[in-house]
């Protein structure tokens, strides 16, 4: 048993797929932003909503992506235990990225942490991040999400002791204060809750690729209320939307640990998938 | 309040500026990041002439994404930078050289009263990188290109190049500041 598709096939699939990714924001995301354009009252926040709503169908009708940011590429692979794909999975997907670098062009982002040299084509030691899971079944799935410097630099983790779920509101709260207008809000706000110290900020990582529109918890939409009422507004200049959702994914942990990430995301919560059916 | 501005900027032109108005800017704009600050304010320093004027200029926060083609460079992707990197230069940069306005993303801390009766603070939607390329009509020259591509000072030609909003005026109104300070008080009460 194998795929019917083939390195090369695949290769051009992710390659699209990164260009969709960086070009096109999934429905839900511009529905939401659309929401918010409607239902703000700062006239100055409203015209910056305005002008990402301008600029989302601009990068569409170009075909050009829709920040200067290209980000760093991360992926999320749900394998089949029954797919076998027949080739290095990775290494075609470190292939794609290159490829997508120079079509589409993406701006070179990748750099050694300490040297700063950059790779000019989007991999390195670890990059593409990908991550794998198993699912049953016979077939591939495979999102990217594109995460930009701004919104990610201003992300926070901290380990809090098991009694102090109580504070986990607030430490949203100062993580979204302090960054202020840098990282381009409307925000998505992903927390990870439990697991451990990678695991929580995986989760949090996860939670930004809930649909926009999925129903809220009782602890996301009271986050989410208190967020708004900070008034930081969208680009940090006052205004009623300084985030369009907060997810929560929790794991199990330690019983003496409490580990809580907090991962910001930018309005342009960019993300896109593709799935590869397995040969019955 | 809404306004229509062509470079080079007088000073009478930004002095009417408040905070929270928005602006749009027609004529070339320069683009500077933190590479070109630092060479600016060196050659200051040692009192060399700058290969282009930046008097009345308005200054882009922005390494843009350029494609070289057979007859000069065409922009790509051009969205603003985040400021705050900028923020300790600038005043150093406002006392050489009469820049009339600087646009950039996220604000910029503890600058209000160098840009005092000189110079105001235009914030430009973050991310909207393809908008920007739109309003840029033409790459009329480049400096400093060992700098790399985004470090480099860009001239650009730009029409209606905005919305930008009026972030700090010459007055010394901050409203990143200000919704800063809001913010505070409101999470103090929260807690």
């Amino acid at each position: 048993m194998s795929s019917k598709i083939s390195r090369e096939n695949f290769i051009r699939s992710i390659a699209d797929l990164l260009r969709k990714a960086e070009i096109e924001l999934p429905d839900d995301v511009v529905s939401t932003l659309r929401k918010v354009e409607t239902a703000e009252e700062s006239q100055v926040a409203k015209s910056q909503l305005q002008a990402i709503l301008m600029n989302i169908e601009l990068a569409k009708r170009h075909g050009v992506p829709m920040c200067q940011d290209t980000g760093i590429m991360i992926f999320f692979v749900e394998i089949g235990t029954e797919f076998q794909p027949g080739f290095d999975l990775e290494a075609a997907i470190r292939e794609a990225v290159i490829l997508a670098t120079a079509e589409v062009p993406l701006r070179p982002n990748a750099v050694d942490p300490l040297t700063r040299k950059n790779s000019l084509d989007n991999t390195g030691v670890g990059i593409p991040d990908i991550h794998w899971k198993f699912v049953p079944g016979n077939q591939l799935k495979i999102t990217v999400a594109p995460k930009g410097a701004g919104s990610e630099n201003m992300s926070s983790l901290r380990m809090f002791n098991p009694t102090e779920t109580g504070n986990i509101k607030n430490f949203v709260l100062e993580t979204v204060m302090n960054a202020g207008g840098m990282p381009c809000p409307p925000l998505t706000i992903g927390i990870g809750i439990g697991g451990s110290f990678d695991a929580a900020a995986r989760l949090a990582k996860e939670a930004l690729l809930e649909p926009l529109d999925t129903p809220m918890e009782e602890l996301e939409k009271e986050i989410l209320e208190a967020v708004n009422a900070l008034g930081i507004g969208c680009m940090g200049l006052g205004g009623s939307t300084t985030a369009l959702a907060v997810h929560v994914k929790t794991a199990h942990c330690h019983t003496a640990s409490l580990p809580v990430a907090v991962n910001i995301q930018c309005w342009a919560n960019r993300h896109a998938s593709v799935v590869f059916k397995g040969e019955k | 309040m809404e306004h229509h501005l062509q470079t080079p900027l007088k000073k009478e032109d930004i002095e009417k500026l408040n905070a929270g108005d928005i602006v749009y800017i027609s004529g070339e704009i320069l683009t500077a990041r933190d590479e070109a600050h630092a060479r600016i304010l060196d050659m200051e320093k040692e009192g060399k002439k700058l290969p282009f004027s930046l008097e009345g200029a308005a200054v882009y926060h922005c390494g843009p994404l350029m494609q070289k083609t057979k007859n000069g460079w065409n922009v790509v992707s051009a969205g603003p930078t985040t400021s705050g990197r900028m923020s300790k230069m600038t005043p150093s940069l406002l006392k050489a050289h009469a820049v009339r306005a600087i646009i950039g993303k996220g604000g910029m801390k503890d600058v209000a009263d160098a840009l005092k009766n000189k110079c105001v603070y235009l914030a430009y939607t973050g991310g909207c990188a393809a908008l920007a390329a739109e309003l840029i009509k033409e790459v009329k020259a480049v400096y400093w290109l060992d700098l790399g591509m985004p470090e480099a000072v860009w001239v650009l030609r730009v029409e209606e190049f905005g919305p930008l909003i009026v972030g700090i005026d010459a007055k010394g109104k901050d409203i990143f500041a200000e919704v800063r300070e809001k913010a505070q008080k409101r999470l103090e009460n929260q807690k």
